[in-house]
């Protein structure tokens, strides 16, 4: 692996931690958490939040709070640092994404630019 | 920032695109709103934290309507007002409801469905009905944070046409896009099949507040199965209520009570009820209008022993299901749990004791049709994981068949067919020169239309005048998955066509139901003797009206004495056709069939001589 050394990781709070884990027991399969970026909505970029079924040949592989984390190698400038949490707003409650290459986002956060 | 949910692999929606989806268990007594979030199928809470929302909905003459908890709150002030159990009205007539003089409404029989008189004005059960999705549709899009792209609604499988009809009317005014109807225990199935990925035959008891339901379903590598239907929609945990109400009213020795008491007297009774799952004994404590205290003790024993034949009456639709599907109990892999009222022990373990083995009971019975309907709603709205592409198979409770010549039926659909189904069938005309047909689509088990519940009627005309029996009308019978029917007819060389969506407007009675499939079976002699004497009658006049149509134009070919053989072989089987022995029509039938042979050759060899005449042999 060609690990450079200036890349930030991508983390999880435990609390996210925590839901990932219980999810993908539910779900019954899956490896861990793939995290990454498309070009598409008002903004720009949209996230890309999914469960992972395999590990690509172009993904990075971060650890956090023992669920294991998957980027590819196009979308890691884009969330890099970023950490994940699960929060609650009223009635509403999902992860949320804290990733400091964000420069603006749309009214809603769907979609970003950095 | 908005909050993401983790998708299927490649799933992941464009922004503003997440297609939500939910489930909607709209219950006789409460009802629930579910979603698939994070891959995980899930009861939304309202801002409290309750799953449940009270399906009961209180008008007032000064502001909107109250729903939920906060209407069952002045469920014993202002009961005229307070509509409880909305579901058994829905689709119904005032005739249709059993026990209406209990219910503490104002009812008003319009034609098709009852209304009620409320201090809001006139509402229809579907419209209370709409009050509670609406509710509902609230909490799911301020839970998803947007709006929805559908919902799938959960009724009763037993619920006929116009009560499915109601449904997905109540929907429509709610504002929500009802992908499909899905039957109660075909959704708890699917929760429970799923999440366990058991396989084989299975058994749903579903007792919920104010119907039973059972099913037998086929699971196997993701195909759902319904091989058979039956219950009692007029059977639920309400009737236990009531049961102890009135043990309650007679231990007391309680005069008359008024509208406001006697709800007072029955929510302590389902109070006393549920305490009754966990302990060993409940009081029943009230206070009424008139001063008198109400203050008794119950125990489980006393309660199991008044309530024995309830619980018993729920085995009389299992054994049927079972009886249907041509199963034994000891064909059933599992026996499945739906309905808060399955918590009563005496439940669980009369059902255990029938199927020799111990009910699943692991999910929650009160939210599992909600999940299960909240999986199918993600499946329908495109959210669908790969290799999630199950498929869903239902039956219809009663069969579809038209009227024929003599009031009798043909069935085109038969009872416990697969949905989604289409059938087609030809008919053909029975006078000369008919151009037109008219259908009487009826549902029913019996040979006779009589019998059977009327459906709907509707015409085909422009079919080229034609000899009786010439014209092809191609008859086609369409359930789709919801269980509505269409039906469609067209001449096949005209392409005359005419169609009709059944949409009663007055639906099966769950009591017609159950007394048309037990007719079906107690009068099977009688229905044979019936339908050979239609036949019979069928037959004799299509000869008449075909003898005098051949005398009217031929009769030349006739010396008198045949004529007036003929003639008085018509008369005897003139006489004989109103009566009520199908075996002197059929002999008098034949009578003029022989009497008429030589008459048909001479006709024949006229018909070939005119067509012959002036022709050489070479031209032809």
């Amino acid at each position: 692996m060609n690990a450079k050394v200036d890349i930030q990781p991508v983390t999880l709070t435990e609390k996210a931690a925590e839901h990932v884990r219980s999810f993908l027991a539910k779900r019954g399969k899956g490896v861990g958490l793939r995290v990454g970026v498309r070009t598409s909505g008002c903004s720009g970029l949209a996230y890309k939040l999914e469960f992972a079924d395999v590990v690509n040949a172009d993904d990075r592989q971060f650890e956090s709070h023992g669920v294991k984390i998957l980027v590819d190698e196009k979308s890691l400038p884009y969330v890099e640092g970023t950490e994940l949490d699960y929060t609650r707003e009223g009635l509403n409650e999902g992860f949320k994404f804290r990733n400091p290459n964000v420069k603006d986002e749309c009214g809603c956060g769907e979609s970003f630019n950095v | 920032m908005a909050l993401l949910q983790i998708s299927e692999p490649g799933q992941s929606p464009a922004p503003h695109q997440a297609r939500l989806a939910v489930g909607i268990d709209l219950g006789t007594t409460n009802s629930l709103v579910a979603t698939v979030r994070n891959g995980v199928p899930t009861v939304l809470p309202d801002a409290y934290g309750r799953p449940l929302l009270p399906s009961i909905v209180r008008y007032r003459s000064d502001g909107p309507a109250e729903v939920g908890y906060a209407a069952q709150a002045h469920q014993s002030e202002d009961p005229r007002n307070t509509i409880v159990s909305v579901k058994r009205f829905m689709g119904r007539g005032v005739k249709d409801v059993a026990h209406l003089e209990n219910a503490p409404y104002d009812f008003v029989d319009a034609p098709g469905m009852l209304q009620l008189r409320t201090a809001a004005g006139v509402r229809s059960p579907v419209e209370v009905s709409a009050e509670i999705l609406k509710v509902l549709r609230a909490r799911a899009e301020e839970s998803l944070g947007g709006s929805l792209a559908g919902a799938v609604i959960t009724v009763p499988a037993y619920f006929d046409d116009a009560q499915r009809q109601a449904t997905k009317d109540a929907g429509a005014l709610a504002g929500l896009n009802v992908l499909r109807l899905l039957n109660e225990p075909t959704a708890a199935a699917i929760a429970y099949g799923l999440d366990n990925g058991a396989e084989g035959l299975y058994a749903v008891y579903d007792l919920g507040g104010g119907t039973f339901d059972v099913s037998i379903l086929k699971l196997s590598k993701g195909l759902f199965e319904v091989v058979a239907t039956s219950g009692d929609s007029m059977l639920g945990g309400d009737d236990f209520d009531q049961r102890l109400f009135c043990w309650a009213v007679e231990q007391a020795k309680l005069p008359p009570l008024e509208a406001r008491d006697m709800r007072r007297l029955v929510v302590k009774a389902r109070e006393a009820k549920e305490y009754l799952s966990l302990h060993a004994q409940a009081q029943i404590t009230s206070r009424l209008s008139t001063g008198d205290l109400v203050d008794l003790t119950i125990d489980t024993e006393t309660f199991c022993s008044i309530t024995h034949n309830l619980v018993q009456k729920t085995l009389v639709p299992v054994r049927k299901a079972l009886r249907d599907a041509g199963l034994s109990v000891r064909d059933i892999k599992g026996v499945v749990m739906v309905g808060g009222a399955t918590r009563m022990p005496q439940v669980q373990r009369a059902v255990a004791e029938f199927f020799g083995r111990d009910p699943l009971n692991n999910l929650d019975p009160d939210k599992v049709v909600a999940l299960g309907a909240a999986m199918q709603a993600n499946v329908l709205a495109g959210n669908r994981a790969p290799g999630d592409d199950w498929l869903l198979l239902d039956v219809i409770p009663l069969s579809l068949g038209l009227e024929t010549m003599g009031g009798l039926v043909e069935k085109i659909l038969p009872r416990n067919t697969t949905l989604p189904a289409a059938r087609a069938q030809e008919f053909t005309t029975f006078k000369d020169g008919q151009t037109g047909m008219s259908f009487h689509v009826v549902q029913g088990e019996r040979e006779l239309v009589s019998d059977c519940r009327s459906l709907a009627r509707f015409e085909l005309k422009g079919i080229p005048p034609m000899a009786a029996g010439a014209a092809r009308v191609r008859v086609t019978f369409q359930v789709d998955a919801d269980g509505l029917l269409s039906v469609t007819a067209g001449e096949n060389t005209t392409g005359a066509e005419a169609s009709i969506t059944v949409k009663p407007s007055y639906g099966l009675a769950d009591a017609d139901i159950e007394r048309m499939l037990r007719e079906s079976v107690e009068h099977a002699k009688e229905d044979v003797h019936a339908r050979a004497l239609a036949e019979s009658r069928v037959e004799a006049e299509r000869l008449l009206e075909a003898t005098f149509s051949a005398l009217e134009a031929d009769a030349a070919l006739l010396s008198a004495t045949e004529k007036a053989l003929i003639e008085e072989k018509m008369a005897a089987l003139r006489s004989v056709v109103a009566g009520q022995d199908h075996r002197a029509i059929r002999k008098a039938s034949e009578a003029l069939n022989r009497a008429t042979d030589e008459f048909a050759a001479r006709r024949m060899d006229a018909g070939i001589r005119k067509a012959l005449a002036g022709r050489r042999i070479g031209s032809l």
